[in-house]
């Protein structure tokens, strides 16, 4: 076989590996996903939230209406005074509880 | 032997024993050949080539990276809020969250289906040292003594302490509290807990003050979940100033709080596919002169407008699907590996207490096949037909531009 067709069948080869190594590591993100939420029933953060009756993620703490938006009042248009704008950053990216139309 | 004689002069391939091998073996061959001279095609213009797919693949982690991100924080927030208290009642004082009389718990009691009512106190406590908000909550279960509290554990990474150590709180009257650190709360729980501090009875009423017999809010469970609803209708008939809570509103605000969220950055991320797709169409209808009589030389020594095809098919494929699942996997270990750090800051806003959590995973298929049709379909169409107009052009015409 001369030289120069050896050269280029490794290119289609390494092309052809690359994307199966790709794919195989899809496929174990799905495997991944599939195996670490098959049981989630005992975790310690359930147990606490069962224990302390806890009703919200701490993602954003820097409000109290962020910290807690299912507790927050939504019955008020204004969260801190009437007319106070919303400056909190992540207020800007909270919806309004639904079921408050 | 049938079909023999096409593979004649192909000293690379083996005559095979029957003639569907024949075919499937020349098929390969032929694809290999393709990718190759695909390759070496794409490899003339190695740096425009290469930064597209640099840009591609950025792309697909960004969008990925968003969507796992949403859906994980949907499920974690769908499983730990299964454990949310079924009923919470809160007090409104014109319109506002107000303390709860310790007497609407009878009162509570006494509505039918209800089986268990408990007054809450919590709170929540600015720190000026670390310019954090902490969440206050009496844990009755833990049986804290007067001036022992147990922390989250963000918070103290924040506040540098560890267990024996004291926390000194200002009081209502503006004394010191000193509070002393028996335990941590579990890490693995932090995107529950980052900014809990959980304390004595004794300890909330000595740090705020609250007026006697009052709560912060009452939580109810009830005998039958299905009846929450028509029990929380009870409830505002018998106590007009309540407001209830059910469960099942949680989850909706969860649920809801995170699509929205999903959305916004998606529409930040629109205005990057939409260069993206500028890029792309850019790249892919407008051929440049040398691609063309690329083209029409390939057409001239023989090569069919199917062959055409199928390398430029090839082409799409290999840097769309390469840029497709090298943003995908590293979207993957960033969230649900590395604590999607990446978001953090968009996430934490002014927040000082951000916790380091790690999502279950959660993949939605659906949702992974609408990424795939809205980042590599377009790329591989607008790459296949300006090189079928090109194919199907005259050889001649074609070189000469």
């Amino acid at each position: 076989m001369p030289l120069h067709r050896l050269t280029t069948l490794r290119k289609a080869k390494v092309a052809l590996a690359l994307l199966t190594v790709l794919l195989l590591l899809f496929v174990l993100t799905q495997m991944d996903a599939a195996w670490r939420s098959r049981d989630v029933a005992d975790t310690s953060d359930r147990a606490l939230a069962r224990e302390l009756g806890l009703s919200d993620l701490s993602l954003f703490t820097e409000a109290r209406y962020t910290r807690h938006p299912s507790q927050a009042d939504y019955h008020a248009p204004f969260q801190d005074h009437p007319a106070a704008l919303e400056h909190f950053p992540s207020g800007a990216l909270l919806l309004p509880v639904p079921g408050a139309e | 032997m049938p079909g023999a004689s096409r593979y004649r002069d192909c000293d690379t391939v083996l005559l095979p024993a029957f003639p569907d091998q024949n075919e499937m073996r020349t098929w390969l061959e032929r694809q290999n050949y393709l990718i190759d001279y695909t390759l070496a095609a794409l490899l003339r213009r190695k740096t425009r080539n290469l930064g597209l797919l640099l840009v591609y693949t950025l792309l697909v982690f960004l969008f990925a990276s968003v969507l796992l991100l949403s859906q994980g924080l949907r499920r974690e927030a769908a499983t730990l809020m299964q454990d949310a208290p079924e009923l919470i009642v809160q007090k409104l004082n014109a319109g506002r969250h107000d303390l709860l009389p310790a007497a609407w718990l009878d009162t509570l009691r006494g509505i039918r289906g209800v089986s268990a009512v408990r007054g809450r106190l919590w709170g929540y406590y600015y720190d000026p040292a670390v310019k954090a908000n902490y969440t206050l909550m009496v844990a009755p279960e833990r049986g804290l003594t007067a001036d022992a509290i147990m922390v989250g554990a963000t918070l103290a990474r924040v506040r540098e302490v560890g267990v024996g150590d004291y926390l000194s709180l200002r009081a209502a009257n503006g004394q010191p509290l000193p509070l002393k650190i028996t335990a941590l709360l579990d890490s693995t729980s932090e995107l529950l807990s980052a900014d809990l501090l959980l304390l004595s009875e004794s300890a909330f009423h000595q740090l705020f003050q609250p007026p006697a017999d009052t709560y912060t809010d009452a939580v109810l469970t009830v005998r039958n979940p299905r009846e929450a609803r028509t029990i929380a209708g009870k409830i505002t008939l018998a106590l007009p100033a309540s407001r209830p809570i059910l469960r099942a509103e949680i989850l909706r605000t969860y649920d809801a709080l995170f699509n929205w969220r999903e959305g916004i950055v998606f529409l930040t991320l629109g205005t990057l596919l939409l260069a993206f797709l500028i890029l792309a169409w850019d790249k892919a209808a407008g051929l440049s002169a040398e691609e063309k009589r690329e083209i029409g030389i390939l057409k001239a020594i023989g090569w069919e407008t199917g062959d055409i095809l199928r390398m430029k098919l090839w082409e799409g494929t290999l840097i769309s699907l390469t840029a497709f699942l090298t943003g995908y996997a590293l979207a993957y270990v960033q969230v649900f590996y590395g604590g999607a750090r990446l978001f953090a800051p968009v996430l934490k806003g002014w927040a000082v207490l951000y916790p380091e959590f790690r999502l279950t995973p959660a993949v939605d298929l659906q949702q992974l096949l609408v990424l795939l049709a809205v980042t590599v379909l377009p790329y591989i169409v607008a790459t296949l037909i300006p090189g079928w107009r090109a194919a199907i052009a005259d050889p001649d015409a074609v070189m000469r531009g």
